[in-house]
């Protein structure tokens, strides 16, 4: 048990740039001490999407940029005994392991131990309708719902027995953001499930980097107002964790992005209601008494963080088929712009009224008012601003008839020809939606597995 | 928003908040949270006094949020707000292009407060 122990982070999203893990590993490997590597890439609603999927596809289903994350450090990590942890395994865990175990056969790597993670896919176990809603987004008939995904947010506790059980690699579906941070942690300082202080600091830790670059300057850069050095190379986040209980944020070498206490403080706020009860699968992290102090460049020191006993329930997502969306858009530029866009939109509603289609519907004017605006178009309607040099109008329908939300969304399309003077730019699409409720079921329900296989095993 | 002009008055000038200081907007369901980070710690409690849970509440009234309510963290030097019922149904039921809501921490920083022209950049 090393004095300390570093912790990176290699993508704070499905969707997050590829090349990031590159300059974590190169400086955890330049460091030389014991570290681990974690991946968070499952969203709310990504595990139903990835369900989705995997209908169409058995072996797919898990995080698509799997390989392109893993391929340019999986040697180097292997070598190196650096354990990578991910929820990358999403809808379809033993999918993934098999693509690691491929990737590792190819890489040379046929020892590379694979540690596969199961029991957060709750789905036909657990009767949703028999628990209270604890999140609730959308309107659902419970009735009619046809479910697509339910997973139960798990701990660390499985990640780190398969760390013990030697995996270089762990792969799991859902679990807490924070648990990827806590498991090595835990593995490596030997803490104990209940030292509720030593499981906030690994909370903190996880919670700090589990957006990647959301610490180190990404979402946090405003050009003249807070600057970054080269924000198209932002360096992910690297915790250094002691074992008295020390923690200190920094980031990749050589690497653009900042990590002071002003990225700190958004990053520890994002996403948290009350700030002394920031609950997790292991503990409950109050930051209330937290402060921060600069340690130096692009490091900051982590101090007070006080940790409440774990809760007695987990949290369950359940995803169910939505609606249909339909999305259309226009734009017109020049002389008389505003006066234009307002008539379009008003015409498209009004063309939606007199069809009679089965849709709710609200039209937005991207440069005028739209992210900030409401269904109604409060913003909009009252804006008494600046001639804008152009806009574009949206229209978004959705309704349970996916022909009728595509009519709705083709009546901007005509406006190519039925619209104001100047109108162009037409674009329009139709997508379904997913719309989730979250649960509190006891932990008991949930049980775990872990198995642990080698590549050329997992390959036979 | 306050009716009054910007400009000095009293010895006090009236500046969006985006001088003052930072903010990032996370969400979970159709709630959001806000964080309020000023620059200068002397703006704590200027801001304390002025950037109440009713203002924060009537920056998104439009949007149907029904409530708001302020954390405060003085020791890391930092607000967070959480305001209910804002997202429009939240992520996956919302007609919004950010059905997260992130662009709401700029909604916030536009709001305007009134501090001594010695604080104001």
């Amino acid at each position: 048990m090393s004095g300390t122990f570093l912790v990176g982070n290699g993508a704070g999203f499905s969707g997050d740039r590829v090349d990031a893990p590159i300059p974590v590993v190169r400086t955890l490997v330049r460091r030389g001490l014991p570290a681990a590597l974690f991946f968070e890439t499952l969203g709310e609603r990504t595990v139903a999407l990835a369900q989705l999927e995997r209908r169409r596809d058995p072996e797919a289903g898990y995080e698509p940029m799997l390989e392109r994350l893993l391929e340019p450090i999986l040697e180097a990590c292997f070598r190196h005994r650096i354990p990578i942890l991910g929820n990358f395994g999403a809808a379809n865990p033993p999918a993934a392991a098999r693509l690691v175990a491929r990737l590792a056969l190819r890489l040379g790597l046929p020892d590379l131990r694979i540690g596969l993670v199961a029991g957060d896919d709750v789905m036909g176990r657990i009767a949703l309708d028999q628990l209270p809603v604890h999140e609730a987004d959308g309107s659902l008939d419970m009735r009619t719902a046809r479910l697509v995904a339910a997973n139960a947010y798990i701990g660390a506790r499985p990640l780190a027995e398969a760390l013990a059980r030697g995996a270089d690699v762990v792969v799991a579906g859902r679990t807490s953001d924070p648990a990827l941070a806590i498991a090595p942690l835990a593995h490596h300082f030997g803490w104990a499930w209940d030292d509720w202080e030593k499981l906030a600091l690994g909370a903190a830790c996880g919670h700090l980097l589990e957006c990647g670059s959301q610490v180190t300057g990404g979402v946090f850069w405003d050009p003249g107002v807070k600057d970054i050095p080269d924000p198209a190379d932002i360096g992910f986040p690297i915790a250094e964790v002691t074992a008295a209980g020390g923690l200190i944020v920094t980031k990749a070498e050589d690497t653009g992005g900042v990590l002071d206490l002003r990225t700190v403080k958004e990053q520890l706020l994002y996403e948290l209601h009350d700030p002394a009860r920031y609950v997790t699968p292991d503990v409950v992290l109050d930051i209330t008494e937290c402060t921060l102090e600069q340690a130096g460049r692009d490091r900051v020191a982590v101090r007070g963080l006080i940790g409440h006993p774990a809760p007695e329930t987990l949290k369950v997502t359940a995803s169910f088929e939505g609606s249909w969306l339909g999305e259309g858009e226009v734009s017109v530029a020049g002389p008389n712009a505003l006066a234009r866009a307002r008539a379009t939109a008003d015409v498209l509603l009004q063309r939606l009224e007199r069809r009679g289609l089965p849709v709710r519907a609200r039209v937005d004017l991207i440069g005028v008012a739209s992210v900030h605006d409401s269904d109604a178009g409060a913003l909009w309607r009252s804006y008494r601003g600046p001639e804008p040099p152009e806009v574009r109008i949206r229209l978004a329908a959705e309704g349970a008839d996916r022909d009728a939300v595509d009519q709705a969304a083709r009546e901007v399309l005509a406006l190519l020809c039925c619209g104001t003077a100047g109108t162009g730019g037409a674009r329009w699409r139709v997508t379904p939606r997913i719309l989730t409720r979250s649960y509190l079921v006891l932990r008991e329900r949930v049980p775990t597995t872990v198995s642990v296989a080698t590549a050329r095993e997992m390959a036979a | 928003m306050s009716g009054s002009p910007s400009g000095a008055e009293g010895g006090l000038v009236e500046v969006p908040l985006h001088v003052l200081a930072h903010s990032r907007a996370g969400d979970k369901g159709n709630r959001l949270n806000l964080s309020l980070i000023p620059y200068r710690p002397e703006l704590y409690p200027i801001l304390a006094e002025q950037v109440t849970e009713a203002r924060v509440l009537a920056l998104f009234r439009h949007r149907g949020a029904t409530r708001c309510t302020r954390y405060d963290l003085p020791r890391l030097g930092a607000f967070n707000f959480v305001v209910d019922d804002v997202l429009e149904g939240g992520v996956n039921g919302s007609l919004n292009l950010d059905g997260h809501g992130k662009t709401h921490s700029f909604r916030l920083l536009s709001l305007t407060v009134r501090v001594p022209g010695a604080l104001a950049p």
